[in-house]
């Protein structure tokens, strides 16, 4: 165990719990937006998928890393569109409809890759930066501030969705069409529009995850994220519907996953236990999401469509 | 001549629109005969991953490809779920395939129930030692030992540290063959440690990417691995500049500088094995083993890969000594 206590270990320990965060992080930022909005997506992985894939393809195509982003950010908009107009629209049913984007995103992605790329082929990964006098700071600055630019902008987007969410009037309109649509439509505010754009913004959120999750590994794979996409729901729940406790849950996440990772490395965990050790992130979540449940109370309209009297 | 067909991603596709369209608001059925067109051998390849992966499910598809027969191929391919699996393997036999190949020890428990009732049909089922007393079931594994042996002892020539990672799926199957073979080469080679991480996923690339870089953070200069996960972590070792070895299918072309070698399986050797039985009547009942010595493994060296000198002698002596019995892998 001692051998886990050094700093050289304890750096990259951190180092690969904030690359592992930053994917979740995105993800989960956005479906707090359109969660507090009342709506529920359970398509985010399959919008991660999608986004994964076409950031990877325009790398593959381009070399292009930062227009990777943007195709990932736009194919996140796209099916942002879609699910806005299936669910605000449509007035479909969110866990259905969400389900069926994520099996869409899964296919698609799959097929998509089949057909234009074939065998796995490696790209280019995001490149880390360095922060400025920050990244000189011993051993903290070279786990927190010699990341790659999504990760800090994961991170930045933490207190910017915070600040939407409580400071600004969009926020207030997001929060009340969550909480009570029917008393924020009799005061003006419009809720199918209210929610179409936080389910933009979620999407959008979404789609730059996708493309952190492939640009970070530089190789893309059918079914890549694995259900990073639930996770990152789930964290939601986690964080309570607060974007520093989202942060919260996904920086626990990956330093759990990292630090099993470590252990196992360094033999701490035996072969014998890796099962178990490997439940370990779940296990823990599912404990905090027990503990969560008894003191907050979700946005009490969420998965329920609107319909005005 | 072959013709290939997949159903995995398609089917996905329209079950998502169905599910979109569903909460909003054909018929391909192949002829029931035992022979394809033209008399060719109807084969279907059933495959827990991507049939191109570069790894297990892509090592089947090739080596079916590689047959000296005409085959008529069908392949269903990303069955992660066993239930999904099943239905393939079931539709496959219903629809009147020679042979159904359910690639991956987990279809086991589905193949007693599906194979007894299609006695006609020859299933296929790897990796596995033994038919489960299943007369038209034949199974097929790799003495994966073999070839982690050798890409050890090459491993342990190559590391400074004396410390070498391995990144692993789930401890099952020839994973943890290959593992422990590569661990018993390295450290008979002359390594000082070999740290294994199994990730608990044989999907999972980021836990495989994170997994490598935590053994790069523990001193490790040489990298292995295996199953389809692997790909994101020779992308830390090509980062790294660390040398990788390969396993089940040629990963030279993820890392071309840096894959030193890779474990081939080549299944044709005993696919044809059993064919022949099948043709003189023996639909299964049968266990076989592809291995250096049936020329069922290959160990492919990359030539962009510079070994130091005499390291690729003593491999091919390794090599002849594992096919000749004289060198152990236990």
């Amino acid at each position: 165990m001692g051998e886990f206590f050094t700093l050289s270990v304890l750096v990259a320990t951190a180092a690969s719990a904030i690359r592992l965060a930053t994917p979740y992080l995105l993800a989960s930022l956005g479906e707090t937006v359109g969660q507090r909005s009342g709506v529920l997506n359970l398509g985010v992985d399959g919008v991660m998928l999608l986004s994964a894939f076409f950031s990877y393809w325009t790398v593959l195509e381009t070399g292009n890393l930062w227009l990777a982003v943007l195709v990932g950010l736009v194919v996140g908009l796209v099916m942002g569109l879609l699910y806005g107009v299936i669910t605000v629209f449509l007035n479909a049913t969110q866990g259905i409809s969400g389900i069926g984007i994520f099996i869409f995103g899964l296919g698609l992605s799959d097929l998509l890759f089949r057909q234009l790329v074939g065998t796995p082929k490696p790209v280019r990964r995001l490149p880390n930066v360095d922060i400025p006098l920050l990244s000189d700071i011993p051993h903290l600055g070279e786990a927190l501030f010699q990341r790659n630019l999504l990760t800090y902008l994961a991170f930045l987007l933490v207190p910017v969705t915070a600040l939407l969410l409580t400071r600004t009037t969009f926020g207030l309109n997001i929060r009340s069409v969550g909480d009570n649509p029917q008393a924020a439509d009799s005061l003006g505010v419009s809720v199918e529009r209210t929610r179409f754009v936080a389910i933009l913004i979620g999407n959008s959120m979404a789609g730059l995850a996708g493309a952190a999750l492939v640009l970070q590994l530089g190789i893309f794979q059918p079914n890549l994220t694995q259900g990073l996409g639930f996770i990152a729901v789930a964290l939601v729940y986690f964080g309570a519907w607060r974007p520093i406790g989202v942060m919260g849950g996904a920086l626990l996440y990956g330093f759990v996953n990292a630090t099993v990772l470590q252990w196992k490395a360094l033999g701490i965990i035996p072969v014998s236990g890796s099962d178990l050790a490997n439940m370990a992130p779940a296990v823990l979540t599912i404990l905090a999401l027990i503990v969560v449940a008894r003191r907050v109370h979700a946005p009490s309209a969420l998965t329920k469509p609107f319909t005005r009297h | 001549m072959k013709r290939q067909w997949r159903l995995g991603p398609a089917v996905l596709v329209i079950l998502g629109a169905l599910a979109l369209v569903g909460t909003a608001c054909g018929d391909d059925d192949a002829p029931a005969s035992g022979s394809g067109e033209g008399g060719a051998l109807r084969v279907a390849i059933v495959a827990p991953s991507a049939s191109d992966d570069l790894a297990f499910s892509q090592s089947m598809v090739d080596s079916v490809h590689a047959i000296e027969r005409d085959v008529e191929l069908s392949v269903t391919d990303g069955t992660f779920i066993i239930e999904d699996a099943a239905a393939a393997i079931r539709g496959y036999a219903e629809d009147g395939n020679d042979v159904v190949i359910a690639h991956g020890t987990q279809f086991g428990a589905s193949l007693i129930e599906i194979a007894p009732a299609f006695p006609d049909v020859t299933f296929m089922w790897g990796t596995a030692s033994d038919t489960q007393g299943l007369a038209n079931v034949f199974a097929y594994s790799p003495a994966a030992d073999e070839g982690g042996y050798v890409n050890g002892s090459i491993a342990a020539a190559l590391t400074k540290t004396g410390v070498i990672g391995v990144v692993g799926p789930i401890e099952a199957g020839d994973a943890v063959a290959y593992i422990n073979g590569f661990k018993a080469g390295a450290l008979a080679g002359g390594a000082s440690e070999v740290n294994v991480t199994y990730t608990g996923s044989f999907g999972d690339v980021a836990l495989a990417a994170e997994a490598a870089e935590a053994h790069l953070a523990n001193d490790v200069d040489v990298l292995t691995g295996t199953a389809q996960m692997v790909v994101g972590a020779v992308g830390v070792a090509a980062d790294a500049g660390v040398p990788w070895f390969g396993t089940q299918a040629n990963q030279t072309s993820l890392a071309p500088s840096l894959v030193v070698a890779s474990q081939v399986y080549h299944w044709e050797v005993v696919l044809e094995e059993m064919l022949t039985l099948r043709d003189s009547g023996v639909l299964g009942g049968q266990a076989f083993e592809v291995n250096l010595a049936n020329g069922g493994l290959v160990i492919e060296f990359n030539d962009a890969y510079e070994l130091p000198a005499g390291v690729r002698d003593a491999a091919d002596a390794m090599i002849e000594g594992i096919t000749n019995g004289t060198v152990s892998t236990g």
